[in-house]
């Protein structure tokens, strides 16, 4: 068999599935599919785009924070006086001022926008000040004095374990313990009991940040009527908007947030942070619009990154490589704060069976609080960890079975339209025409485990949702929705709550409504992200936006469509069903000349019903878990990804260069190619730099000297990740499978391929040196100790060695689909487990005041 | 954004003006070439001064003077990039255009000088921090406190001597002038520098670098490698700079091994050296005077990388520059973390 080409698109046999979204025709499409321009495209490269930090305004003043110096301490007070009397300062805020508590889950309510009593890490706020210029205000932030009475810090996991006192927070599942959870999907230990061979493994990921190359930046601007805008860089305006008003007790109808086109976000912008509450607080006192724009360690500061999870997994195995049943215990170090940290946890958890068949499993988990930067969604959002572990897993579990590492996946590829032992109910599975991709394209049938010494290929897989399928304020409404207003000049203004954050959203927008109405991409006019203008979209997070936005925008163009349709065919005397919209044009199907412009249309229509406008919204069909965190895991639909990577590995050292990836992902449908393949790569980026190098690790100093507990490196220059040197030429394979939940058959794309990256550097690594490293980043002097290792006769491998001894006490038992269960836990009493499904939304206390 | 303190900032056009100002300014008075180095120091808050004297206007400082197969000098102001593009640099100094080229990025190459870069603070990561985070350590001897958190027990700074130029220009045996009111003397590149983190110049305040001198280079052959995370903008957390000449029956008569971020100053191996003269490069002899080097490095924790790791690779980095020299194929190092 021929190797595909790089960039080639795949179509499996079966003739696509008709859709509700969209045709999913090849023939019929015209924008959909083929490689156009991005529609910001044009502005990004001529410098005409405006992120946050390019907004300014009449009078406008600037803000700096006053971040602790401690990571744990009690202030004991805050002496302003010098800073308020120096020149330039306007205004000075204090947590005071804004007493509310908030958190982006509703569960974890335990931020304020400025320190109240309590200081958590170094870098979390204490004071505002704004004035004149930012050197003033910098120079008044220096003038601030604060008095702190030391607390014992807690820099891990373990330490959050033994440490009972003092409590980072005063409320969470059992003591420094954010978090705890224990879910039993079946008979777990008859599976075991079924096994021919079981497998046992200790893994570990470290913690990494975004790093965006746009630092955040925020300007509020007081506006007549009582009313505030923001304008800021986020993901998420909407959950903004919600806190805002929260936290400055104004109506929510007198808060606007306009999200500003993000240099770069990749999940770090999807909290609201101290910052935009406090400059919107800071306008509002001083009646003066303010700006701040945080420097490239308060980022650091800012963090909200992956997670770093020690992991236990064990697997049973029959003889030919089918799971059985499955345990995996994580224990998540969470940072100082909730943040999304109660879904991080179950994501931890979800979506370890929706690759390969596994009838039993059961999954225990922790997240503890630390005195260090809160951690939360980072691409891939707490499911990049547990895959990793699972795909070295099953390489092991390959090698010792002595079946390929290829054929041990394809044999146990969990069959589409499928309902798993965790109740989430899976669709189109493109994943073996993933696998098959990257291993004719890499020669692996013919190269693995036949390279010379020092060079190896190793293959992983990986899967992740096309948007969360509840939202995270539990409620039954449309999760996106568009409104389309078409006027005389044939333009199309869409409005949408979407934000573009340099993934393409934008142009997923306008590609649905061009692609129905037949117009061009220049034909539509957008209006996103702005919470006063546009229909609410929950924002750019979980993969969701292509499809939920997308779902949304045909839907509005479609019954655009149709009223324009009646009053053209009442006009032209043809039968509606037989117009064609295309070419900016709408004619009659039979005799093409006859038609007229689309403008034309839309006066004809205007004429008809008087002005246009349309809607259409989408929310996500139900999943059917009803277990309590059965919450964490649906969605409309999962991409897949296959990865080899190959690398070159020097045993001398422990150095390693990657020579080559070759990635394939099931996207349904790729909207616009070009877009998809940069999402594709860029993941690749990221997660080699997740493998090789990137961490998001502290110093503890001397504890006899010192209580110090910092970020190591909160510079780019330290803070190592890949330059274009380090990345290797990559080979992208697109599989085109359309599935019926998304627009024209699409799913995500944004997250996905960064999954099977980080585990195929792992197994490759160990098939080109025969070292196991069960932990990322892998550097250097992993390899050497794991060879120096295998040189002295031990098994050759470099990771962690145990697993903290936890009391998870009873699960929750929930019955498989298999065994009849439905979908409801069996003995939520025992297990002390609130009754529902929602994860997020209720069920523990509240934080410090509710 | 980080922002720059207020000073007062000269250009003079002339090496005499920039004497007159350095000697009649009033406060702390720094000088500045391509300000790499220097401004984000003062943003950071680590060196402060009332005055800052630029050399980037004075013409007479900039430039590379001499021939191949003779003695070369090189201006201080002259740019990173022209060193590294330079005919006569590429031919008779291979190992310094290596070393050079291998600086930190482009568009900083295109600011950067040779002498700022032999004049570079010595650098550490407890210390190269912003100003709030070396509050929440709380400051190192570097900044006047009373502890080194890498060696808490020690009484000095091991701030790590970072030029990559340094060890290079030390085993070619180069010197550098320096011109101040009372005079104008000459100096090794090897004496220029002194094993202290803080005071880790011999030069004094008063002192302008005015140029670098090279000697002859006939004969001799030349190496340098440099360890880092990535293919570029990272310090080097080990260089090995190794020069030779050998005679015509391939015996080596002349040897320097000179290693550098491995201290506060660079590092001359003199036991590699007496290994390597009198001897011809055969695998075997290069072995022996990499690992002779073992002794002289002993890195700090205060870099990138693990400590033990980095301290075994200094025999692979020398080992690779030998046998890079002697025409031996080199280790199979991952080429993007040397040359
Ligand atoms: C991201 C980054 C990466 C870097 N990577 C490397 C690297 O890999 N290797 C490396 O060696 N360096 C590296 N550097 C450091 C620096 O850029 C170079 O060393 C550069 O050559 C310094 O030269 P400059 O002219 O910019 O120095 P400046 O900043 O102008 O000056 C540096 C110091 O030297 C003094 N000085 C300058 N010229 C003279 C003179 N003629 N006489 C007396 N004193 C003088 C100044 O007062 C100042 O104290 C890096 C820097 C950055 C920001
Ligand atoms: S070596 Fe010690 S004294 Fe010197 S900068 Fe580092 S911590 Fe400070």
């Amino acid at each position: 068999m021929t190797p595909p080409r790089p960039g080639q698109v795949i179509a499996p046999d079966q003739a696509p599935p008709d859709s509700a979204a969209g045709s999913t025709h090849e023939d019929d499409l015209r924008i959909v599919g083929t490689p156009f321009r991005r529609v910001d495209g044009w502005a990004k490269v001529t410098g005409q785009t405006r992120f946050a930090d390019d907004m300014t305004f009449p009078r406008m003043i600037h803000m700096r924070l006053v971040r602790s110096t401690l990571p744990h301490a009690f202030i004991q007070s805050i002496d302003t006086s010098k800073a308020e009397e120096m020149a330039g300062v306007v205004g000075v805020l204090t947590g005071k001022d804004m007493p509310e508590p908030f958190g982006i889950l509703p569960v974890s309510q335990d931020e304020h926008a400025l320190c109240l009593e309590k200081v958590r890490f170094v870098g979390d706020p204490v004071v505002a000040v704004a004035a004149l210029t930012e050197d003033q205000a910098a120079d008044a932030c220096s003038a601030v004095k604060i008095e702190y009475e030391p607390l014992t810090t807690i820099s891990s996991v373990d330490e959050a374990l033994e440490t009972h006192e003092p409590l980072i927070h005063d409320y969470g599942d059992e003591g420094n313990l954010h978090k705890k959870i224990s879910l039993q999907f079946g008979a777990v230990e008859d599976g075991f009991a079924e096994a021919d061979e079981i497998l046992e493994d200790v893994m570990f990921y470290e913690g990494s940040t975004h790093l965006p190359m746009e630092q955040h930046a925020a300007v509020a601007v007081p506006e007549g009527g009582g009313r505030i805008t923001l304008y800021t860089s986020t993901q998420t305006p909407h959950y903004v908007h919600k806190v805002l008003a929260q936290v400055l007790g104004m109506p929510a109808s007198r808060v606007r947030v306009i999200a500003c086109s993000v240099g770069g976000g990749f999940g770090g912008k999807s909290d609201i942070f101290n910052h935009e509450i406090a400059v919107a607080k800071m306008a509002l006192v001083t009646g003066r619009p303010v700006k701040i724009c945080l420097n490239r360690e308060e980022v650091f500061y800012c963090h909200r990154g992956r997670h770093p999870v020690l992991m236990h997994l064990r697997t049973g195995f029959t003889k030919d490589g089918a799971m059985v049943a499955q345990h995996l215990k994580t224990a998540l170090d969470g940072g100082a704060y909730g943040s999304y940290g109660v879904a991080s946890t179950y994501y931890t958890g979800a979506l370890q069976t929706v690759t390969y068949g596994l009838p039993r499993y059961r999954f225990d988990s922790i997240r503890a609080f630390t005195n260090k930067p809160p951690c939360g969604p980072k691409r891939g959002h707490a499911t990049v960890q547990p895959r990793f572990a699972l795909e070295v897993h099953l390489d092991k579990a390959a090698q010792r079975l002595g079946i390929d590492p290829a054929d041990l996946r394809l044999n146990n590829l969990l069959p589409p339209d499928s309902i798993t032992a965790n109740y989430l109910k899976v669709g189109s599975i493109g994943l073996g025409a993933c696998i098959q991709a990257v291993v004719d394209g890499s020669g692996w049938r013919e190269r693995f485990q036949s390279l010379p010494h020092g060079r190896g290929l190793g293959l992983a897989c990986g899967s992740y949702l096309t948007g969360a399928g509840l939202p995270i304020h539990w409620n039954h409404l449309p999760q996106s929705a568009v409104q389309l207003k078409l006027d005389r000049t044939g333009t199309v203004a869409a409005y949408c709550g979407e934000a573009e954050i340099g993934q393409g959203s934008d142009s997923v927008l306008a590609a649905c409504v061009a692609e129905v109405l037949g117009i061009g991409l220049d034909d539509v006019l957008l209006c996103v992200g702005d919470t006063g203008l546009t229909p609410v979209d929950l924002g750019s997070y979980s993969s969701r936006v292509t499809l939920m936005v997308g779902r949304a925008a045909i839907q509005a163009a479609e019954r655009a469509r149709d009223r324009l349709a009646e009053a053209v065919a009442e006009k032209l005397d043809v039968p509606a069903d037989r117009l064609v919209f295309a070419e900016s044009r709408v004619f009659d199907s039979g005799s093409p000349e006859n038609g007229m412009p689309f403008a034309e249309a839309v006066q004809q229509a205007e004429e008809k019903f008087g002005a246009l406008a349309t809607t259409g919204s989408y929310a996500p069909p139900r999943a059917p878990g009803r277990y309590r965190g059965s919450g964490v895991g649906p969605s409309p639909t999962y991409s897949y990804s296959a990865c080899v990577i190959e690398v070159e590995v020097d045993p001398e050292t422990g150095l390693y260069r990657v020579e080559h990836v070759w990635i394939a992902h099931d996207i349904g449908r790729a909207i616009n190619p070009v877009l998809t393949i940069g999402q594709v790569e860029g993941s690749v980026y990221m997660g080699l730099g997740e493998a090789m190098m990137e961490e998001q690790v502290f110093r503890r100093l001397p504890k006899s000297r010192s209580s110090a507990l910092v970020h190591k490196v909160p510079s780019m220059l330290e803070y190592k990740s890949p330059t274009f040197h380090e990345m290797p030429p990559v080979t992208t394979y697109l599989i085109e499978d359309p599935d019926p939940e998304g627009p024209f058959g699409a799913k995500e794309v944004g997250q996905g391929p960064l999954l099977p990256v980080i585990p195929a550097l792992a197994n490759a690594i160990f098939d080109a040196v025969g070292v196991r490293i069960d932990q990322v980043p892998i550097g250097p002097h992993m390899i050497r100790k794991a060879l120096e290792d295998k040189e002295a006769g031990g098994d050759g491998r470099y990771g962690p060695k145990s697993f903290p001894d936890i009391d998870f006490g009873v699960p929750l038992m929930v019955p498989t689909p298999d065994e009849g269960g439905d979908g409801r836990a069996t003995n939520t009493e025992e297990a002390g487990v609130r009754k529902g499904s929602g994860t997020m939304t209720d069920g523990v206390r509240k934080g410090s005041k509710p | 954004m980080m922002r720059l303190p207020v000073f007062r900032l000269h250009q003079p056009e002339s090496l005499s003006d920039a004497m007159a100002l350095l000697a009649s300014s009033d406060g702390e008075t720094r000088l500045v070439a391509g300000g790499t180095d220097l401004w984000p120091n003062m943003k950071r808050r680590h060196q402060s001064a009332d005055v800052v004297v630029s050399l980037n206007r004075v013409a007479e400082l900039s430039g590379i003077r001499g021939e191949v197969g003779g003695e070369v000098r090189i201006g201080a102001t002259t740019t990173l990039a022209a060193v590294a593009a330079s005919p006569i640099v590429r031919a008779a100094y291979p190992a310094l255009a290596r070393a050079v080229e291998s600086i930190s990025s482009p568009a900083i190459r295109n600011m950067a000088t040779l002498g700022g870069n032999l004049c570079l603070d010595t650098r550490c990561t407890y210390y190269n921090q912003t100003e709030e985070w070396r509050t929440s350590i709380d400051f190192c001897l570097k900044e006047g406190g009373t502890i080194c958190w890498v060696a808490p027990q020690s009484p000095r700074c091991w701030a790590v001597s970072s030029s990559d130029a340094a060890p290079v220009l030390c085993a070619l045996g180069a010197r550098v002038r320096l011109l101040s009111p009372a005079g104008e003397r000459e100096v090794s590149v090897a004496d220029f520098y002194r094993d202290d983190g803080i005071d880790y110049l011999t030069k004094q305040p008063d002192e302008v670098l005015t140029e670098v001198v090279l000697p002859p280079s006939d004969g001799v052959q030349m190496s340098f490698w440099k360890l880092r995370r990535r293919g570029s903008i990272d310090f080097a957390v080990l260089t090995a700079a190794v020069a030779v000449r050998r005679d015509d029956d391939g015996v080596v008569s002349e040897a320097a091994v000179w290693l550098g971020a491995v201290a506060s100053a660079p590092v001359r191996s003199e036991a590699a050296e007496a290994v390597l003269v009198g001897n011809a490069l055969t695998p075997e002899v290069i072995t022996e005077a990499a690992t002779a080097t073992r002794k002289v490095a002993t890195p700090l924790d205060n870099t990138d990388f693990t400590l033990q790791w980095r301290s075994k690779m200094v025999v692979h980095y020398v080992e690779a520059a030998l046998r890079e020299v002697a025409g031996l194929e080199r280790e199979r190092l991952a080429p993007n973390h040397a040359m």
